[in-house]
């Protein structure tokens, strides 16, 4: 593991790497430079054989988003995604208060690629900070040249400005993050037309959506070459990626390492396993409150964190954000905090989300109330399977997976709360 | 004085980002905010003008997003995390004990109008709970000890302001 280059989290070892001076002498746009000599078609066919994939959650893989892009359209965009709001997810604000150069370069990069006229970086609004200090950084990219009318003589003209949402996780969703970005209600649009299409994108026009640490990894790609790139992690999994670990591990926090570190070299050699003496791990939700729960069993704890081995365990390595619970937890209250959750930002446009994840949180913690019966733990379950593959976003798949995969995992956890059949039974019910 | 002439290089500013003066809404609604300490008909309406919107619109975009408060809130306004991976860190009772310091209901403020208190979803920085949002910056890795000092920090410089203010 020690072995393996630092890409994103550099700000570690060099100190005042968020200044564009020090960016600089630490090899600073240089890939932006050489991406100017390579070409649009260059560009994208070195991210399409790194085969980065995209950092947001759905691991789609960059370079071929890009080429969707038609190419003679006068105006297209770059929306970068800093959003940041799945729960157990605290990377990217790492990348843009560290290391906030690389993301501009990054999105330079991309925006150069598919010759877009304007980068938007979308941040939460809880990042206010964030956002006043990545503007300074912007201005020093535009003052060194980088950003503006025709690029270190390139003949390319463009922009980059931030836009703080103001507090809703559905604006992480791409489209409807662009209509937050055009200033209508932060909800999904019909597709297609997909962002990427004439009439789909960012005023109308083809944009590309990508994640912070996505397009923080695009400069290290385009100056050590796809070759390099692919030596670290899996075929289907290259590159490192930036693991956040929270809950009860002794230290918690964001770490890069390569996609085929295995959890339990995360989990006990780099957070220094269990949080309290004498407690041993129970569950992990590897991708937020978004994925499905799995149990830390040793088949789990061995398993590498690529998107192919996190399928073969029926969940997600999705945006790495590993929420551990030990044995003292309850996995119905987990299951009654990541519905609430869900219920709180579901936008309300589609009726199986905005009424599931009412029933849904309702039924919970009727159960945790201690009055709820069997069958409620069924009725639960039957509720968030009709909310799949229904609806406009995946919220409500998100919303159904915390039910579901409890469920399946720890029924124990539920009968303990409820009064089982045979009980009620029992007492003439 | 009106936003539009106290606020008119910051309104160019975001104006000037964006191809349609629509897209400034959200930007322009934090302004407000700002100088009304909530979203008030006022802000609405100069919110409205500027843009050439429906002040009904402008309404609806406030009412979307939690950060745009609809009430007057107290002059330290404390949002704590308390979601699932700051809760498995003992979240649920430090805003429980919190609110009891202050004597205040969720999203109640206190008797001398200093704190509000409510609870908030994931804020992107669960490796340091308990943790929470006031006024827009971060403060983390707190216990009540922490708090109860600052608390009455923020108490005794606002005595002092009004002390001042009496002489
Ligand atoms: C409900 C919902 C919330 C999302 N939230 C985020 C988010 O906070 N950040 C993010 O990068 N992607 C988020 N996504 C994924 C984006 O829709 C999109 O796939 C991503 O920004 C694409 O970038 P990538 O290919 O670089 O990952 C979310 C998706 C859904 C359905
Ligand atoms: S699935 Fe839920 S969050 Fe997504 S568009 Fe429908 S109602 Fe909104
Ligand atoms: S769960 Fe509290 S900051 Fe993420």
């Amino acid at each position: 593991m020690s072995d393996t280059p630092k890409i994103l989290l550099r700000g570690d070892e060099i100190e005042n790497l968020r200044e564009i001076d020090v960016y600089v002498d630490n090899g600073g746009y240089e890939g932006f430079k050489k991406a100017l000599q390579m070409g649009s078609d260059g560009v994208i066919n070195e991210v399409k054989a790194a085969n980065l994939r995209g950092r947001g959650g759905a691991g789609f893989p960059t370079g071929v988003k890009w080429s969707f892009i038609p190419k003679d359209e006068p105006v297209k965009y770059v929306a970068v995604n800093a959003d940041e709001s799945e729960t157990g997810t605290f990377k990217d604000r790492l990348i843009m208060e560290t290391n906030p150069h690389q993301l501009i370069e990054g999105a330079l990069i991309c925006a150069y690629a598919i010759k877009a006229t304007a980068v938007y970086i979308y941040l939460r609004g809880e990042f206010w900070d964030v956002a006043h200090e990545l503007d300074k950084r912007i201005a020093e990219a535009r003052e060194a040249g980088y950003l503006g009318e025709n690029i270190l003589d390139s003949g390319w003209s463009c922009e980059m400005y931030t836009h703080l949402g103001a507090g809703a996780y559905i604006c992480g969703e791409e489209s409807a993050l662009l209509n937050s970005l055009e200033g209508y209600l932060g909800q999904p649009r019909v597709r297609p037309p997909f962002p990427a299409n004439k009439g789909g994108g960012l005023y109308k026009e083809p944009t590309v959506v990508n994640n912070v640490e996505t397009l923080s990894n695009v400069p290290w790609i385009i100056v050590n070459g796809a070759d390099e790139y692919k030596k670290i992690g899996t075929d289907q999994s290259t590159g490192t990626k930036l693991f956040c670990v929270s809950g009860h591990v002794k230290n918690p926090g964001v770490y890069e390492l390569p996609f085929n570190t295995t959890f339990r070299e995360l989990l006990f050699d780099v957070c220094g396993g269990p949080r309290k003496e004498g407690t041993s791990f129970k569950a992990m939700l590897p991708s937020g409150g978004s994925g499905p729960i799995v149990p830390l069993t040793d088949e789990v704890l061995d398993s590498p964190m690529t998107y192919e081995d996190t399928a073969k365990l029926e969940t997600i390595i999705g945006s790495a954000s590993l929420i551990i619970m030990d044995d003292t937890v309850d996995i119905t209250w987990v299951a009654s905090k990541v519905i609430k959750f869900f219920r709180h930002e579901s936008c309300g446009k589609c009726t199986p989300c905005r009424e599931g994840t009412y029933w849904l949180d309702k039924v919970v913690d009727r159960i945790m109330a201690g009055e709820g019966r069997e069958r409620d733990i069924q009725l639960i379950d039957n509720v968030a399977k009709n909310m799949q593959g229904l609806t406009l976003c995946a919220l409500a798949d998100f919303a159904a997976n915390p039910i579901i995969h409890t469920i399946r995992h720890f029924p124990d956890d539920f009968m303990q709360h409820v009064k089982s059949d045979e009980e009620l039974a029992a007492a003439g019910d | 004085m009106a936003l539009k002439d106290k606020y008119a290089d910051r309104i160019q500013h975001h104006l000037s980002k964006y191809p349609e003066t629509r897209s400034a809404v959200m930007p322009l609604l934090y302004i407000a905010q700002e100088e009304y300490g909530y979203i008030n008909d006022e802000g609405v309406a100069e919110v409205a003008e500027i843009l050439d919107m429906d002040p009904t619109q402008v309404r609806s975009i406030a009412g979307f997003y939690t950060m745009y408060s609809e009430k007057p809130k107290g002059k330290y306004w404390l949002q704590v995390c308390t979601d699932l991976a700051c809760a498995l860190n003992g979240a649920d009772q430090f805003h429980k004990d919190l609110k009891e310091y202050l004597g205040v209901e969720e999203a109640g403020t206190s008797e001398d109008g200093l704190f509000t208190v409510e609870h908030v979803m994931c804020l992107a920085a669960c490796d340091k709970a308990p943790m929470l949002q006031c006024n827009f910056h971060y403060m983390e890795n707190l216990d009540m000890e922490k708090m109860k000092a600052w608390i009455e920090e923020k108490r005794a410089e606002y005595q002092a302001e009004l002390d001042k203010a009496n002489q």
